[in-house]
């Protein structure tokens, strides 16, 4: 097994609750073991969905529980699943995404590392659901300790009689391969995906159509994250009324959130979905407050393509209705935290070098417009930026948004137009100044 | 050139996919991890077990970044710089990396023995700063860990 790091947790909390439930377990390595697992009671959602319900019933289940794509999307998962067509011919394919990329993001990684069959017993749901007989998990392949350990827990669940010819007696016959990737964030969008699980560059596709009726191989398709795959056992067992009670009324159930940057205790925190973003940055059971008790400058409340949030703006629910409202997204739950020594030309200057790397090169917009921004955002934070070159970035940003096939182009200018309008002042100072005021302000190099 | 066991490792994998050409990056992945890099001859090796052809392979594989292009030392540093490492000091210790390999980043020691690379988010935001070594990761990384760790893989090699 690859060597790593464990990552913080608020398992203990979990295992306290009656509602939370993803991290239950995170902190005991015998999780990962199918005995242990089983004796908790895992694999019996996918026993009860197999042998008791029909694949109607379990997509009509995900669907009541309001259970929303937790990659960043956040489509509805059961609709998703009503998508694939019913009278097509074709094999069904269910994928579970777990190319995890997205900057801030390391939580999917959690639930691979410690509670791997949660994730393998939710495909399956998932699976059978669709009516699919091969499923595959498609991991980012740096995660080469996150494979190591799917890789190990579906041997088990294949010599238990949970995978393979006709599980549980039921004439129900499934398979699954673990895949995985070469280093490429584009392939976590779903149609990137399916280029590369066929063994093309990882490059969208144009849709329609969409995976659910022509995906992998040109069959109907299923892609859905790891952590909405790992929530499925646990509404098949205690029902989708339990699920929807947790969370707010739009948003149901809990989520996990990275928690990085500038903050005393990064870590994943599960919390229910409408939970303040305030209080897991400051409370000690999470974050515990700014790293050296500096002042909060802003955070980037959804992973690295979210618009940024400033401190006045952090009184708000994490969840797919209150982030909006205050012009961000939920994204994939990750909480990048800064502090008031922080340029945010040079935020914005990471992040546009990071998209610009990432762009795959198939639309014009994205990648000649993610490569000027990228040679304008350098030349202003370097202290060599012209009068107008504010407006010309926010110019392309304008031109990028909404005209690509895929949401990376969105992805990168989200951050870089908020970025402007909340600290235009940072931006203009290192125009007119040729140099950084913040590094003036606390006398930095 | 691929070993026994790396071809047989293909194979295996090769076997359980409905198309050969979903093989390309397993493949990809086990030339990598014998050989440390890849390159045409390689792809024709695979393009010879899974049947695909070999320009396939190679277009392929250039998409990737993952997969160094060419030879690179025994050990691959690759240190994320991307936003949550950045917020902690992830230029600075690209800085002491360079200083202590004596190298600049992009470059081999002279011994063959480490590369230093820079790289995009590698999933270890929480634990912060990081760097992939191979196929391990180091997180929490502090100038005294590296030291520790650059030692332990001189006495490894």
């Amino acid at each position: 097994m690859s060597f790593y790091s464990p990552v913080r947790t608020n398992a203990s909390e979990v295992a306290e609750s009656d509602r939370l439930h993803l991290l239950k377990y995170a902190e005991d390595p015998n999780q990962c073991s199918i005995d242990t697992y089983v004796q908790r009671g895992g694999y019996g959602a996918w026993r009860k969905a197999l042998t008791s319900m029909k694949p109607e019933e379990v997509i009509t289940a995900i669907k009541d529980s309001g259970l929303r794509g937790r990659g960043g999307a956040g489509f509805p998962t059961g609709m998703k699943w009503g998508f694939v067509p019913k009278d097509s011919p074709k094999p069904r394919y269910l994928i579970c995404n777990a190319d995890e990329s997205e900057p801030g993001t390391c939580k999917d990684r959690v639930i691979m590392e410690r509670d791997p069959h949660a994730m393998i017993e939710g495909m399956a749901i998932a699976a059978y659901a669709i009516g699919s007989h091969l499923m595959f998990v498609y991991i980012r392949g740096e995660f080469a300790h996150c494979a190591d350990q799917v890789e190990k827990a579906m041997n088990e669940a294949y010599a238990q009689g949970q995978l393979g010819k006709n599980i549980h007696g039921s004439g129900y016959d499934l398979d699954m391969i673990v895949h995985t990737g070469g280093g490429a964030y584009i392939c976590g969008e779903e149609t990137a995906l399916l280029n590369s699980l066929e063994g093309l560059r990882g490059m969208s596709r144009i849709r329609p159509p969409f995976p659910a009726v022509a995906g992998l191989y040109g069959c109907p398709t299923i892609v859905n994250n790891v952590e909405s795959l790992a929530s499925v056992p646990h509404i098949i067992n205690r029902g989708a009324d339990w699920y929807r009670s947790l969370g707010t009324e739009k948003s149901a159930g809990s989520k996990l959130f990275s928690l990085s940057g500038h903050i005393k205790q990064p870590g994943n925190y599960e919390v229910e979905l409408g939970f303040s973003l305030k209080t897991l940055i400051y409370d000690p059971k999470y974050g515990g407050g700014i790293l050296d008790d500096k002042k909060l400058k802003g955070v980037i409340p959804g992973g690295a393509s979210t618009p940024l949030l400033t401190p006045d703006m952090i009184e708000v629910g994490l969840d797919y209705e209150s982030l909006p409202e205050k012009g961000s997204m939920l994204g994939s739950g990750a909480v990048i935290v800064f502090h008031e020594e922080t340029c945010i030309v040079w935020v914005i200057q990471r992040l546009i070098h990071f998209f610009r790397h990432e762009s795959c090169g198939k639309c014009t917009p994205c990648h000649e417009g993610t490569a000027w921004l990228e040679k304008l955002i350098n030349r202003v934070e370097s202290g060599k930026g012209e009068e107008g070159d504010i407006e010309k970035i926010d110019d392309i940003c304008s031109n990028i948004l909404g005209r690509t096939v895929c949401p990376l182009g969105d992805a990168a200018v989200m951050p870089i137009q908020s970025a402007i309008e909340l600290y235009r002042d940072e931006w203009e100072h290192h125009i007119r100044h040729g140099k950084c005021l913040v590094k003036s302000q606390f006398g930095l190099k | 050139m691929l070993a026994e066991e790396s071809i047989a490792l293909i194979k295996e994998k090769a076997a359980k996919y409905p198309e050969r050409k979903s093989a390309i990056l397993p493949a990809l992945t086990v030339a990598y991890r014998q050989v440390g890099h890849l390159n045409d001859e390689l792809y024709s090796e695979i393009s010879e077990i899974i049947r695909v052809p070999a320009v396939e392979i190679a277009e392929a594989a250039t998409f990737y970044t993952m997969f160094p292009k060419h030879p690179v030392g025994k050990y691959l540093i690759q240190v994320c710089h991307n936003i949550s490492c950045a917020l902690l000091g992830a230029d600075s210790l690209i800085g002491y990396l360079e200083e202590k390999l004596e190298i600049k980043k992009g470059e081999t020691t002279s011994d063959n023995l480490f590369t230093l690379v820079t790289v995009e988010c590698l999933g270890s935001c929480c634990t912060a700063p990081m760097m992939q070594i191979n196929q391990d990761y180091y997180e929490n990384l502090t100038r005294e860990r590296v030291d520790e760790i650059l030692e332990e893989l001189r006495t490894r090699a």
